[in-house]
């Protein structure tokens, strides 16, 4: 693998051009050279979070027709359907690497590809609803934010317009619970029960311990990540503390605390088992995603290809009065 | 989050009226304006909950925005008629929504007939987008302000759908055999629904200048239909009307189970607020 780490006599000039970029923190864009285990890291990267937008829709799609009013009705259609506009920008970010979106989509539908672990826990109760946006969301723009400096130019500023509009579905999300909370018993019970059980996987949607996560010093070499999983875990246990007391909720974790000498946000051990078993394809809903995810893609084959035929007809027909003219 | 704030949503784009502003005025509707307005703000939910099913599952990603869209501009125009009845009878548009049974709602048979494939859904949306674009048209000009205000919104918005409906008629028609055959299925399906939209009763008459006569929209959409058909290839299809009732109360069997997913959750916890 080349590396920013290589000895100067291996470098190209090409190579050589990269690096200086790397090192004045300026940015790559799609015509540029650039390292195959650069380019290789970011398509996944981008890809995987396109497929996490994708995916993420279902289980918050799911609550579309239960929606409790219409005004949450309302919000929650555009949120879901701003995660498929999420999706499309990333996907056109990493087609500018040279992988098609229908390649990319194959691999997400023949389970060869992931997509963030979250979105394979339930989503069983409007609460949930609530609870994905103030920490599902809340953790992806605290690990998007610095992306939108990401060395990679596309995706910084794909990243850029998402975070714009995370920070709204972190708020709706809030505000869910926030009513929840101050409504009816069985109301703050809900809400209580959703923050329960969405803390502990949106704590791990930061990735493994920095000690075990083999990919991340390279990422950071290339300016892709700027900071490691378990500083950004923090950051959010530090903003999370805080927020939770205004919902009149709590933290299912009595060992969240500041340490004064490292400045840092700490909390109590999570299960990384459970992460390493949903992240394999065992987690409670993983076959019912992608297989959700599978039947709109074969069912919709039909239309795709009704649409590009008639796309092709057109071309031709217009083909043909060119020459006749 | 302020009321300002939902703008981010798209949900009220510039200044155009927002159901809470018609919650907040002093403008009551009489009882015979308000049924009026049930039966544009039924259709228009109605559809919109068939709709919103798409969200995540479109046969592509460009799909899932433009029907989430159209389902979006649909609960919209909804909570604006609703929110607008309910003032005649001192109730919100919630009430209206999820405490109302089946035989109170006022929708056509059309807008509660299932999704089926998205050639079914394509033909339900082109039959209703012609009728509501031109209803919409023709309701700017009613002499009740807050109709012709929110049709006003409407119609910049259901022409959209119209064009949506219309590009996909012309694709699905002329792409592939299969897609052609689906979309002649799709329009056999749909059109036995079409008649009653068109049907005139003593409520609309009773509300000369402020209603729009349905059979006087007929004939815009059967020359707008007439025009796509003849580019798409297709004929009307010969099928007989299905027997309608909806803007009585009398429905087929698919809106119980719609009503009864779209208003278990709110009926569970009665009186709360979400």
């Amino acid at each position: 693998m080349t590396t920013a780490t290589d000895t100067p006599q291996d470098l190209t000039a090409e190579q050589e051009q990269f690096d200086r970029l790397i090192a004045e923190d300026s940015r790559i864009e799609p015509r540029d050279w650039m390292p195959e285990a650069y380019r290789k890291t970011l398509t996944r990267q981008i890809s995987q979070h396109a497929h996490s937008e994708i995916i993420g829709m279902q289980p918050e799609a799911n609550w579309i027709s239960r929606a409790p009013s219409l005004k949450r009705k309302a919000i929650l259609m555009a949120k879901v359907q701003d995660e498929a506009g999420h999706g499309l920008y990333l996907y056109s970010a990493a087609e500018t690497l040279g992988t098609s979106r229908d390649t990319m989509t194959e691999d997400l539908i023949a389970g060869k590809a992931r997509y963030s672990s979250i979105f394979n826990y339930p989503a069983r109760t409007w609460a949930d609803m609530g609870a994905i946006g103030w920490l599902v969301d809340g953790a992806a723009i605290a690990n998007q934010v610095p992306l939108c400096r990401a060395s990679y130019g596309p995706y910084g500023r794909a990243m850029v317009r998402i975070c714009k509009e995370e920070s709204f579905h972190q708020r709706q999300g809030f505000e869910i619970l926030l009513e929840l909370s101050n409504g009816t018993e069985a109301q703050k019970k809900m809400a209580q029960d959703a923050v329960n059980r969405w803390y502990a996987p949106s704590l791990m949607m930061f990735g493994p311990p920095d000690d075990d996560s083999p990919n991340s010093k390279q990422s950071m070499a290339w300016n892709i990540k700027r900071f490691s999983n378990d500083e950004l875990r923090s950051r959010f246990v530090g903003m999370i503390v805080e927020q939770v007391k205004v919902l009149g909720l709590t933290l299912p974790d009595d060992q969240i605390r500041f340490n004064e000498e490292t400045g840092k946000w700490e909390h109590g051990p999570l299960d990384w088992n459970e992460f390493k078993e949903v992240l394999a394809g065992r987690g409670p809903c993983n076959a019912q995603r992608l297989e959700r995810r599978r039947a709109a893609h074969d069912d919709g084959a039909w239309v795709r290809e009704a649409a590009a035929a008639y796309a092709a007809k057109q071309a031709a027909k217009r083909n043909e009065l060119k020459e006749a003219a | 989050m302020s009321e300002s704030n939902a703008s981010a949503t798209r949900i009220t784009p510039g200044n155009a009226l927002r159901p809470e502003d018609i919650a907040a005025s002093d403008v009551r509707p009489s009882e015979a304006v308000a049924e009026y307005a049930l039966r544009l703000g039924d259709d228009a939910l109605i559809l919109a909950q068939r709709l919103g099913w798409w969200i995540s599952r479109a046969p592509e990603l460009e799909e899932d925005v433009a029907l989430g869209n159209i389902a979006l501009d649909q609960i919209g125009h909804a909570r604006s008629f609703l929110t607008y009845a309910a003032r005649a009878w001192d109730k919100t548009e919630d009430d209206l929504a999820y405490f109302r049974g089946e035989d109170e709602f006022r929708s056509t048979h059309l807008v509660e007939q299932p999704n089926g494939d998205f050639a079914r859904t394509i033909a339900r949306q082109l039959v209703v987008s012609q009728y509501q674009f031109a209803l919409y048209s023709r309701l700017v000009s009613s002499s009740d302000a807050t109709l012709a205000a929110i049709a006003a919104k409407a119609v910049k918005e259901v022409d959209y759908h119209r064009d949506h409906a219309r590009q996909w008629v012309l694709r699905l028609a002329l792409g592939t055999e299969e897609s052609r055959r689906r979309m002649i299925e799709g329009l056999i399906l749909t059109w036995p629904y079409v008649g009653e939209l068109f049907e005139d009763d003593s409520l609309v008459k009773e509300l000369e200048g402020t209603a729009v006569l349905p059979s006087s929209l007929r004939e815009s959409f059967d020359a707008e239909i007439h025009g796509l058909f003849a580019e798409a290839d297709l004929e009307v299809p010969e099928v007989p009307a299905a027997v309608g009732g909806g803007r009585r109360g009398e429905h087929s069997e698919h809106l119980g189970y719609l009503l009864a997913e779209m208003q278990v959750l709110a009926r569970e916890h009665p009186g709360a607020t979400w």
